[in-house]
């Protein structure tokens, strides 16, 4: 059995920290915005005594220049915001892709657009988070609905960012970024920690920062400093590291980009399934959403009535294989979600017209609670 | 160029981008020759640019280079520098870059006087977009967003720099090399945020538009127009109206936010 700490109280935003300890983060730049500051605060107590540094940034921006570049430099690197400070950090992402530097970054959503309502929550940035930045690229998103959670998906936004060198967002919503639940973290110890690739520089020969020496599309990273200068750009790049407008160059990065995500969807892509087996109406939801679509699931269940869960912990790559795999007596997918139906649309195409798609929806800044799941599948039920 | 500076070129990517005239390389030199001379070691040696045409000096520079955002090259570099301390971190970047949309990272890493050198290359113009007025483009100059004159009043970067934190300020221009060439070695140096205005020329944008639209002509004017900061202290506002000022603004010593950060470290781990 995995060992665990002593079971204490801990917000989201705290197991965010301390995940990202426990997945080795050494750096972390930030913003204070508000639902995510507690992230900052934690990071700027928690890494000086590991050794680790913290930095308060002028802006959203340099706090993310500041990430690729202690990234580059060897360390694994956070930041963490909200909606505005998330529009703020997309340019400097979109280097982060295209220049393939492992970092996380933190999106404890609230309600937008702009401002919006800072100090309540949202799911509406699931869109930014897949397509914020411009131009063609893949991205990793993950969603917790748990503090426990926030933890095990921090640390696994880490990992999963090492081994494929992009970006990784973890995208919380404010309620399960301030929620506080009883936790147990499990022994540093027993986690699986990875670190990202380097090259076996007796076999190469001369280092191709952008070289895919392996076939699995993913260079094996040199930092700064370690002896072999190289150029970063965020610039279209041959393997050389050096610019090019070469029709053949430009496909071939931005191809090799989509096939180091695309052609590993089964190792990045993660869901739970609850009573979908016999399922007449299955409820599709995450983050703080998926809590109250659990309870309804529960509830209705006990009435007799066929419904079941999909709660999604990865949300970008979409998993498209959960809802394919819908068993044959499912008609209706309720997609609950904090926003006006973002993901409701993705789920849709992912059905390829087997389905009847509805949309659980609220934008005002409330949650949506189990008994608006309950409706919402009694309402189906008895229109069917 | 000297055989002996090669090994800080990398060779198969010349020639370079900049048109005929440019003062770009003349900086890109007197920088490589203030390595040389300091003999600093090569591969702990890290440089960051934005974007334009003066951030594309890195790509030819044999270093752990890193071509960023625009604007964004000291952001990524105070990152670079807090993570791995050891490295000497070096960022070129354009009076449009550092000055306008880099502006608030600038003022922000003079502040912290973090140990890293910034050179910037002032051709008063955005090159890369061809010819648009900078926030160091000189008031009444002609540029293609500013065909009537220029009337955005230009900053002092170098006082900016100076009223922000930074604690080495100099200004050169690539008239002047050899000197140029010893405020960047003073610069590296430095332990703190530094910073060499290098003032060059675009004799394509800037000087099409200014009636300089030679090399000899841009270089010309450097030379006339240049007056010491000694000799700047005797002159009058009026007298002082278009001339470039050149020489050491300032040389202090001021905590390090490096150092200091580790100080922090070691009080967070009980140490002190």
């Amino acid at each position: 059995m995995t060992m665990t700490t002593k079971p204490r109280l801990m917000q989201g935003n705290e197991a965010c920290v301390e995940g990202a300890i426990v997945a080795g983060m050494r750096f972390y730049a930030g913003y204070p915005i508000t639902p995510s500051t507690e992230i900052a605060e934690l990071a700027a107590e928690k890494l000086p005594k590991v050794g680790g540094k913290f930095i308060q940034m002028e802006d959203e921006i340099a706090s993310m220049g500041a990430v690729i570049g202690a990234s580059l430099a060897g360390l694994k690197a956070m930041t963490a915001t909200s909606g505005p400070g998330f529009s703020l950090k997309q340019e400097n992402i979109g280097f982060a892709c295209i220049a393939e530097v492992p970092c996380v970054i933190v999106n404890v959503q609230r309600g937008g657009p702009s401002t919006g309502l800072p100090t309540l929550p949202a799911q509406g940035d699931v869109m930014q988070a897949r397509w914020g930045t411009h131009g063609d690229h893949p991205i990793i998103v993950l969603s917790p609905s748990y503090v426990r959670e926030v933890f095990d998906l921090t640390i696994r936004a880490f990992n999963l960012s090492e081994k494929y060198r992009i970006p990784c967002i973890l995208l919380m919503d404010e309620v399960v970024g301030h929620l506080r639940e009883k936790v147990e973290l499990p022994d540093p110890t027993t986690l699986k920690i990875i670190n990202r690739k380097k090259p076996d520089l007796s076999k190469i020969g001369h280092y191709n920062p952008y070289q895919d020496y392996d076939g699995d599309g993913i260079p094996p990273m040199v930092n700064f400093g370690d002896g072999i200068p190289y150029h970063v750009t965020g610039l279209i790049h041959d393997i050389t590291g050096f610019p090019s407008t070469k029709p053949e160059v430009t496909e071939h990065l931005i191809s090799r980009l989509m096939r180091k995500i695309y052609n590993n969807i089964d190792d990045i892509v993660e869901y739970e399934k609850f009573f979908t087996d016999d399922a007449e109406t299955v409820i599709v939801s995450f983050g703080s959403t998926a809590r109250s679509a659990i309870r309804a699931v529960k509830i209705l269940r006990k009435e007799g009535q066929k419904v079941g869960l999909i709660r999604l912990k990865t949300i970008w790559p979409f998993p498209r294989k959960a809802i394919q795999e819908l068993p044959s007596t499912t008609r209706n997918i309720i997609v609950a979600e904090m926003n006006f139906g973002q993901l409701r649309e993705v789920v849709e195409a992912a059905s390829r017209g087997r389905f009847d798609i509805i949309g659980l929806n609220k934008y005002n800044g409330e949650l949506i609670s189990p008994d608006e799941v309950i409706a919402k599948v009694r309402e189906v039920h008895k229109n069917a | 160029m000297r055989k002996s500076l090669e090994k800080y070129y990398r060779i198969d990517k010349l020639p370079h981008i900049w048109c005929p005239g440019c003062g770009n390389g003349i900086v890109t030199g007197a920088l490589v020759r203030a390595i040389d001379n300091l003999k600093l070691n090569k591969d702990k040696i890290c440089i960051v640019s934005g974007i334009g045409c003066s951030s594309r000096a890195p790509g030819y520079l044999n270093f752990n280079t890193l071509h960023t955002t625009h604007g964004r090259a000291l952001a990524f570099a105070t990152g670079i520098k807090l993570a791995r301390p050891e490295l000497k971190v070096i960022v070129l970047t354009g009076d449009g870059d550092c000055a306008a949309i880099g502006g608030n990272h600038f003022i922000h890493a003079c502040r912290r006087n973090i140990d890293i050198t910034t050179i910037v290359f002032n051709n008063n113009i955005y090159g890369m977009t061809s010819g648009q007025y900078s926030p160091l483009t000189p008031l009444g100059a002609y540029a293609t967003t500013a065909p009537y004159g220029n009337i955005d009043r230009n900053f002092d970067l170098c006082k900016l720099a100076e009223a922000a934190g930074a604690t080495y300020v100099a200004r050169g221009t690539v008239y002047h090399v050899p000197q140029l060439i010893k405020f960047i070695e003073k610069a590296l140096q430095h332990k703190g945020f530094s910073v060499v205005e290098a003032v060059s020329t675009c004799p394509t944008y800037f000087g099409r538009k200014n009636k300089l639209a030679s090399p000899v002509k841009m270089m010309e004017m450097l030379r006339d127009n240049s007056v010491t900061v000694k000799a700047a202290e005797k002159m009058s506002k009026e007298e002082l109206t278009n001339k470039i000022v050149i020489g050491e603004f300032l040389d202090v010593n001021a905590p390090e936010y490096v150092e200091e950060y580790m100080k922090i470290i070691k009080r967070a781990q009980g140490e002190e």
